[in-house]
């Protein structure tokens, strides 16, 4: 990693490598062994499922109006992922997303933007330069997204190559498959390795819970994560179905804000996949604000990784504006 | 003696092809035309209005993607059900208008006749409202309708059925989908007409059908940026004005209200079906 050079621009300072050491205090020694690892990954408190539903669903009943609603809408633009991640996506159709993130809604100068452009790590380098100067960041999906079917060489081929294309934060999935036969030590080890090749790139783990059939394995992959030196948990690639639910939310904002009590580090969630009305995403913003605190209502820490939900967040928007409903016609196709 | 229950009636919606509850949990009673308890009826709010309208938005593809012929042939499907379910309307008519049996009889037979004059018009517009345009120049010019989008319907509030058919079927006919505000003193026939729709192949969202205040729901409507268009036909007449300036807002089609109500029995030509129709004109070149 020593020296690694920026593409782009070959004249750019070599990125200094951010040692990972092992987990931060007082997780020092729990990944000294597959045994151990294992031993305290199944010691963690059991999730009570039927528990963690009824409170979600207490909590999705709340209702938001007004000038409440309008602050949540405002910052859910602000936490938007704006993804795209097709097989057919071209420089045009990213330079048309990075127009989009940075003037959501051309109408009106007061619209927040979005917090990043999330695409393939190939097109990284499109965004970057369709982005420069706005602030927004730019993530790419590496680490043979969305399967992880590959061996680690590629993933972290694949990681540089993101990052020396211009992505700032990295979007890793993690391997499934190793982590559901309990090979907890090589999915850690995988993560911290990922983590070293992302030099100075944030880091965001996709735990896929869609496939991961249990709270209990959400509540284990995401300390798995955190202990790895993640920045952020996110549940889903969005390619399989359930994606981000509530519950799952839950559990991982419930993770994070005992990593922080336990360590003082403070890690982000970013749930992604199938939320795409405004409704979903001010449920969530009550859900973290109740299960981690009014710490993480922000970008740095909360992200909606998403396409569609962006273009109901404007309509509600104008709705809130104009006091008449807006339609469809309204916004950018994208 | 009779040891029967009575089955006592609280109509709903019919938004999206299914039957919801107006989801402000409102509703009203409906009477008879002499102040009689007939029924329950939905009382629509204005976000079920929202949930209509992106019903029938997302409707609009399909219908007006349909074939004219195809689009025929389901309105004449909605006639023959209107048929069979003809003693039905008859009652609700009988008992809403005030009307004698026979009259009201006549009024539904007139409603169907209507439905079904409506039905052959689909696969006819192109023929009579487009063709080719004589152009100076070497292009193959022609002109073809083609529907304007979502309407939103206030329904005529003495008519109940015929007006209503009268009002509804050349929404449809032209391949646009609709949001009905029905009668709001006489809103059973709508019911029984969405009951209709609901089993006669006209795909879910096409027509959704509101019980409740023309006065509430008209101005949501003439406002709502995802709306094409707007046919007054029943809104008051003390906010008629103000609908169509809101309407102006987001450049809608405006069918006006009449002073007083139209005699729906009289031939209504192509008034109706035109109003929600665009011309789209292609220049083709020839000789090149």
């Amino acid at each position: 990693m020593i020296g690694m050079t920026n593409l782009l621009d070959p004249h750019a300072p070599a990125t200094s490598p951010r040692t990972v050491d092992e987990p931060p205090a007082p997780y020092g020694d729990v990944t000294r062994s597959d045994a151990a690892f294992r031993a305290f990954l199944h010691g963690l408190p059991g999730v009570d499922q039927v528990g963690a539903e009824a409170r979600t669903t207490v909590l999705a009943s709340r209702s938001i109006k007004t000038t409440a609603k309008a602050w949540a809408i405002d910052t859910a633009i602000s936490m938007v992922d704006l993804t795209t991640l097709e097989g057919a996506d071209t420089p045009g159709t990213v330079r048309s997303l990075a127009a989009k993130a940075r003037r959501p809604d051309p109408g009106d100068a007061t619209c927040p933007q979005v917090a990043a452009v999330c695409v393939y790590g190939d097109l990284a380098g499109v965004a970057r330069e369709a982005l420069a100067g706005t602030g927004i960041h730019v993530a790419a999906v590496a680490t043979a997204f969305p399967s992880g079917r590959a061996s680690r060489e590629v993933k972290l081929a694949d990681v540089k190559d993101a990052v020396a294309n211009g992505a700032d934060e990295i979007d890793m999935v993690i391997d499934r498959g190793a982590f559901l036969t309990g090979r907890y030590l090589d999915v850690y080890e995988e993560v911290v390795a990922v983590r070293e090749a992302c030099g100075d790139a944030h880091l965001k783990v996709i735990l896929e819970t869609g496939e991961l059939v249990t709270l209990d394995n959400v509540r284990r992959a995401s300390w798995l994560a955190m202990l790895a030196g993640a920045d952020f948990v996110k549940t889903s690639t969005g390619k399989v179905s359930p994606a981000a639910t509530l519950p799952v939310c839950l559990v991982m904002l419930e993770a994070v804000r005992d990593f922080r009590a336990a360590t003082g580090r403070q890690i982000g969630v970013k749930p992604a996949g199938g939320i795409r009305t405004t409704k979903d995403a001010v449920r969530h913003l009550v859900l973290v604000h109740e299960t981690a605190g009014p710490d993480w209502l922000s970008p740095d820490w909360f992200r909606f990784g998403a396409s569609s939900l962006l273009n109901d967040l404007l309509l509600q928007r104008q709705k809130l504006r104009t006091g008449h409903y807006s339609g469809p016609d309204h916004v950018t196709v994208d | 003696m009779s040891d029967r229950l009575a089955v006592r009636k609280t109509y709903k919606l019919y938004v999206n092809g299914a039957f919801p509850r107006s989801e402000s949990g409102r509703s009203y009673e409906v009477t008879d035309a002499k102040g009689h308890f007939l029924a329950n009826a939905a009382w629509a709010s204005r976000k079920d209005a929202r949930d209509a309208v992106v019903a029938a938005r997302g409707a609009f593809a399909k219908w007006s993607g349909a074939t004219a012929y195809n689009r025929g042939q389901v309105l004449y499907r909605v006639a023959e059900v209107m048929e069979g379910r003809a003693p039905q309307f008859t009652e609700e008519v009988a008992a809403g208008e005030g009307l004698s049996t026979s009259r009201a009889r006549a009024a539904v037979d007139a409603a169907i006749d209507r439905w079904v004059w409506y039905a052959g018009w689909t696969d006819k517009l192109a023929a009579v409202l487009g063709g080719a345009n004589p152009v100076a120049g070497p292009y193959f010019d022609f002109s073809l309708p083609e529907p304007t989008g979502v309407v939103a319907v206030l329904a005529p509030q003495q008519s109940s059925l015929l007006g209503l058919a009268s009002v509804l079927a050349p929404v449809l006919a032209g391949g646009n989908t609709a949001v009905v505000v029905t009668s709001r003193e006489r809103p059973l026939p709508a019911v029984t007409l969405g009951e209709v729709l609901a089993t006669s192949d006209v795909p879910a969202g096409v027509v959704n059908l509101l019980t409740g205040d023309a006065a509430e729901l008209g101005p949501w409507l003439a406002e709502h940026a995802d709306v094409d268009a707007i046919d007054l036909t029943g809104a008051p007449v003390r906010l008629r004005l103000e609908l169509e300036r809101s309407a102006a807002g987001t450049v809608k089609r405006v069918v006006r209200a009449p002073e007083t109500e139209p005699d729906w029995a009289a031939d209504p030509g192509l008034s109706r079906l035109t109003p929600f129709l665009e011309t789209k004109t292609v220049w083709h070149p020839m000789g090149v």
